[in-house]
This record gives structure tokens, C-alpha cells and sequence, in this order.
């Protein structure tokens, strides 16, 4: 006796012409840059639903730094996103700066400006080569990196560090530049615009290139407000925001540059901000260069690095300023004023924001973190919705995620 | 507009939702009660003179160990920017004590979704009519709301989900799968106390 096969195997069938089926991506996939797992439904190529799902790099920042002094969760910053960990460190002096009204001198905030550029073209080229290697142009990849390569050298010539910084410190920087450093930098300065033409050339008349990138991933200025896109996600739908103009901190008031603006929202918009974006950095790096005021780079008030010149609350000057001084920082309560502040810087990837709760302590009370990341992330599913599982890897390159950051 | 100036129009708009504000650092907040707060942001969000339309932030705080008093145990705190008129406000609301709960905002900020679903995770804060409200950085089997301030630093327990994995792992070296052990089977002594 034979039975047809498609009803013992229970086959499904296809309902008309579609087949819905779902699809998990990640968390390992190279294309996802970093443990980001997204749940899809399919209908075909065409996304229904999509669902990223993210906590695969949670380390509860925001509960370590409750348990650590201020200057101790400086280098948890630097974990966020390890691609700019420099914007971070800045990021967090700032809002502490800000918290505890600590002074700092302006040769610290022209360094601080200088390396917080540097950082966001680093991390500029390392999105600009990942994401161009997604879509499938190789070759930018590989220019990209040769030119990263500078800038961490650089990097380390600065700090010992390639990849974790903890550069800037509460009140200041760590070390001042050296003039080795600075003509280093001003070389790279010289060949850098030269090469971000070669980049453009290299994908901006690329038939391919442009076929995925124009016209996908659309989001309107209303949509990515809502959606609390920052950075250049957001200003590549026209909407003019960014912190650098809106409330300037260190040296940005005093630098003269431009905020690009898209205005089709779409991947290439974004893109084409970014490549400004790294002019922009030049111009900004050049001006601090010119204008770099003589001076010291750590306030008079500045906690655990240096202590104070005139001591402040119940700081006492220690010989050993890294142990017994900390020590003493540690036991002291009610050394610092109490109260709440929110403070965002703009990183590379958007809005990084700080809110801090001090109760005098020495330590902060609440630490919140606004990681840009998170809400991009967040903001996938309603982009990705209805567009091609293709253009998927596309969108997340787009939005220029961190995992690290979004996970804190 | 001036911040100040944003409190007195909020005062004189929602006179029963505001308990206090105040001033620190050149940034000023104010405290309202939970029960009106998603009419609070609609308001400032649409008001043509105000028009805060950048949600920057949202998150809970615990305030038990707060040494200033009045303050209820939970609460959400939601920092505003307006970018066309460049102002800011923060607006604390007062969750409660027990079981705290306040009304959802994704209606008004799409963004909102992963906040409140994090706030959630962390402080179980419930948001109600989310849409969605479950966990967003922790699995889902997990116990507990960490950034409470009675949650120990170091947590209470081997999370369910990492002692069945470890289990699995045991059960897969019996089969040869890692027959020197190298991997979570077996730890040296010394490292015992590290896990």
C-alpha cells in the first residue's frame, strides 16, 4: 500500500504564493558587528517582523560604577565603545566635571578636542570600512585600515595605549603632547583629505554602491526624532543636532566648523554625512593645533590625580598620591556637592549621555548612561520592517552600532 | 526660554501634578506625581513655545539610600531637549514605594521602547499599556532587578540558565567532546574560588 508522501512528512504547504518562515542572525555573524542576535520573519526576501535582541555584552556598568570613586570608573568608559573609546573618556569627564564643578584649563580642552576628533575619524573609518565590506566593496576595507593604523599610532604615541585610553582624567588630561606627537599628527593632517577622495572614489561612482545604498533604509526627520535617532543617523535625515553647536564643550565654541545635513534620510545620506564629517574633523584638529594655549593641563581641583594646589573640603596632600590619597578619598563622605546632572558629549556614534546622582559622596549615587547605540539598535526594527534581508545588513552597518556600548 | 521660566508655565498648566523643583548646576527639574505624565510630556512636547521633541534620556532611579528626604523609593526621571528652541528640562516622577508602575510614553517617543523595557529590567519599574514590556539586557528567566539598591554588587545567585549550560557541558565532556577537560568541566582548585 503506498500513502503520498507530502501527508506522512507533514510538509507545510505555501499559503498562495508565500511562504512565511522565521530566521535567526547571530549572535555570531560577522555582520553584525559585534553579539547582536536579531529574530526574523520572513515572507520570502521580505522582512515582516524584526526583532534584535541584545544583553550579550551586558557587564552592569552602571551598577560597577556605584561601588567605584569617580576617577575609578573612568576606565569603564573606555569599554563602552572600545571603536572611540577616547569620545567616551571624554564624555564622562565632562558630566563629572560638570556634577562636581571642577575647573579645567583650556590647554586640557584644546587636547581634549583634538583627540576627541581623532577618535571620531578613527572610529569613522573603521564603520566606513566594515560596512563597506558588508555591501561588498573589499578594497575600502583595506585602505580604511592603513589609515586607522596612523591615528592609533598616534594614539599610543600619546598614551601607551591603542585601544583603551583613559586619556583625559577628571579635570584635565594625563600627559601633555609632545612635539614629536605634534608633527606626526600634522602629517597625517596633510595626506588625510587626499585620502578620504580616494575612498569616494572608490565606491561614490560604484554602480553597486550606489544601488544599495540610495533609496534604503529610509527614515524621515519626524521618524528617526521620535525613534531617538542622534549622530549622524539623524542628521542625515536633515535634522540639525548636533551637541558639539547645540551646548559646546571643551573647545568646540571656540573652533569654527560645520554641522553637515542630509536630507533624504536613507543609507547613503548617512554615509555621505560621515565622509563630511571626517573633513570637518580635519578643520578641527588643525585649528587646535594652531591655537594650542601654553598652559597646565590638570586643574587645581581635580580629584585623585593630582592633589590640590589649595586643599579643598577635607583632601589631604599624601606623598603617595595613587594609595594612601585615595584611600582617604575613599573614607571621606559628604566631600563633593550633591545632586543631579545630565550631560551628553557628541560621540561618534551619536548622543552620549551621563546622568549622574551624587549625595556627596565619593562616589557616584546613580549613573545612567544614554548609549546612542541602544536606541539605534531599538530603532532597527522599524527601519528593517519591510524592506529585504539584504539590505538588513546594510541598515545595521548604517546605523553604526556598538555592542559593547549598547550593552554597557 | 529660560528653565525657570518652563516650570512656572508647567505649574500653571498641571497646578496638582507638581510637588517641587529646583535648580543644580544651571540645569532645572521638577518633581510631578506619576498619574498624569504621559498629558505632562504631550504638553511639552506640542506646546508651540516649548516643543521638547528630543526624548534624551529615561531611566530609573532607586532612592532609598538617598540622604535627602521626602523622596519616594522609585522613580523615572526623563531629560528633555527642544532642538529647534535649544532648551532642556528634567522631569522626575514619583513611581512609589512598592510595586511601582507609571503610564508608558512610547506613544509619544517610539524611542521609548527599549528605555522603559530597560528600566524595567533593571528596576522593576512596570511601564503600563507598553507594549512590550519584558526584559531587554537580562534573559528572561532572571531573578531580580539588579540597580536595585538591595541587590548585592556580586548578585545572589548563579543565574538558572548558566547552571544548566554548565551541566550540558559536563554531560558533553563524558561523551569526548573535551576528554582532557580543558574547558568548564573540570577547574583547577585554585581557581574554585574565582567562580
Amino acid at each position: 500500500m503506498t500513502r503520498p508522501i507530502s501527508k506522512s512528512l507533514d510538509i507545510p504547504v505555501p499559503d498562495g504564493d508565500s511562504e512565511r518562515y522565521s530566521l535567526r542572525m547571530g549572535p555570531q555573524h560577522p555582520a553584525t558587528h559585534g553579539v547582536l542576535r536579531v529574530d526574523l520573519e520572513l515572507d520570502g526576501e521580505t522582512i515582516i517582523e524584526c526583532t534584535p535582541q541584545v544583553g550579550y555584552l551586558h557587564r552592569g556598568f552602571e551598577k560597577l560604577a556605584e561601588n567605584k570613586t569617580y576617577a575609578q570608573a573612568l576606565i569603564l568608559t573606555d569599554r563602552l565603545d572600545y571603536i572611540a573609546a577616547m569620545a567616551n573618556n571624554i564624555g564622562y569627564c565632562v558630566a563629572v566635571e560638570r556634577l562636581l564643578d571642577i575647573s579645567v584649563p583650556l590647554r586640557a580642552q584644546y587636547l581634549r578636542t583634538m583627540v576627541g576628533e581623532m577618535s571620531r575619524i578613527s572610529s569613522h573609518l573603521l564603520w566606513l570600512a566594515t560596512h563597506a565590506l558588508d555591501i561588498g566593496a573589499m578594497t575600502v576595507f583595506l585602505y580604511c585600515f592603513r589609515e586607522r593604523e596612523i591615528l592609533l599610532d598616534l594614539f599610543e604615541e600619546l598614551c601607551g595605549a591603542r585601544l583603551t585610553f583613559s586619556y583625559p582624567r577628571i579635570g584635565g588630561v594625563r600627559q601633555d603632547v609632545t612635539s614629536a606627537f605634534v608633527d606626526e599628527l600634522q602629517r597625517f593632517l596633510d595626506i588625510f583629505p587626499a585620502k578620504i577622495e580616494e575612498y569616494e572614489t572608490l565606491i561614490d561612482t560604484n554602480r553597486i554602491w550606489l544601488k544599495r545604498t540610495v533609496g534604503v533604509g529610509k527614515v524621515t526627520g519626524e521618524q528617526a526624532l521620535s525613534l531617538g535617532l542622534t549622530g549622524a543617523c539623524l542628521r542625515g535625515s536633515g535634522v540639525d543636532y548636533d551637541i558639539r553647536k547645540h551646548q559646546p564643550y571643551g573647545a568646540y565654541a571656540l573652533v569654527d566648523f560645520e554641522v553637515p545635513l542630509g536630507s533624504d534620510g536613507d543609507i547613503y545620506a548617512r554615509y555621505r554625512c560621515r565622509m563630511e564629517e571626517m573633513h570637518q574633523s580635519v578643520r578641527i584638529i588643525q585649528q587646535c593645533i594652531d591655537q594650542l594655549p601654553p598652559g597646565p593641563i590638570v586643574g587645581p581641583d581635580a580629584p585623585d590625580l593630582v592633589m590640590p594646589n589649595k586643599p579643598r573640603a577635607r583632601i589631604e596632600a599624601s606623598t603617595n598620591i595613587y594609595g594612601t590619597g585615595l584611600i582617604k578619598l575613599i573614607r571621606d563622605r559628604n566631600l563633593y556637592m550633591s545632586g543631579d546632572v545630565y550631560v551628553a558629549t557628541e560621540v561618534p556614534k551619536g548622543e552620549l549621555g551621563f546622568y549622574f546622582i551624587s549625595d556627596g559622596n565619593n562616589r557616584p549615587y546613580r549613573m545612567h548612561i544614554r548609549s546612542p547605540s541602544f536606541i539605534h539598535i531599538s530603532a532597527l526594527a522599524t527601519i528593517a520592517k519591510g524592506e529585504l534581508i539584504a539590505d538588513l545588513i546594510a541598515n545595521i552597518g548604517s546605523l553604526d552600532v556598538v555592542l559593547g556600548e549598547s550593552d554597557r | 526660554m529660560e528653565q525657570v521660566a518652563i516650570v512656572d508655565r508647567l505649574r500653571a498648566e498641571f497646578p496638582d501634578e507638581i510637588l517641587s523643583s529646583y535648580t543644580n548646576q544651571g540645569q532645572t527639574a521638577v518633581i510631578v506625581r506619576p498619574g498624569r505624565i504621559v498629558d505632562i510630556l504631550r504638553w511639552l512636547r506640542d506646546t508651540d513655545d516649548l516643543r521638547m521633541n528630543h526624548l534624551r534620556a529615561l531611566c530609573g532611579v532607586d532612592n532609598v539610600r538617598r540622604k535627602e528626604p521626602g523622596l519616594s523609593r522609585f522613580e523615572v526621571v526623563y531629560n528633555l531637549y527642544s532642538i529647534p528652541l535649544r532648551h532642556e528640562i528634567r522631569v522626575r516622577a514619583e513611581v512609589g514605594d512598592k510595586d511601582p508602575a507609571i503610564d508608558s510614553v512610547v506613544a509619544l517617543w517610539t524611542g521609548a521602547d527599549w528605555l522603559e523595557r530597560e528600566t524595567y529590567d533593571l528596576f522593576g519599574i512596570r511601564f503600563d499599556n507598553h507594549p512590550n514590556l519584558r526584559r531587554v539586557l537580562l534573559p528572561d528567566d532572571w531573578v531580580g532587578h539588579p540597580l536595585c539598591k538591595d541587590y548585592p554588587l556580586k548578585g545572589k545567585e548563579e543565574w538558572a540558565g548558566m547552571t544548566e549550560l554548565l551541566e550540558k557541558i559536563k554531560e558533553l565532556d563524558q561523551h569526548g567532546f573535551d576528554p582532557e577537560g580543558h574547558a568548564h568541566g573540570q577547574t583547577a582548585p585554585d581557581q574554585e574560588d574565582d567562580l
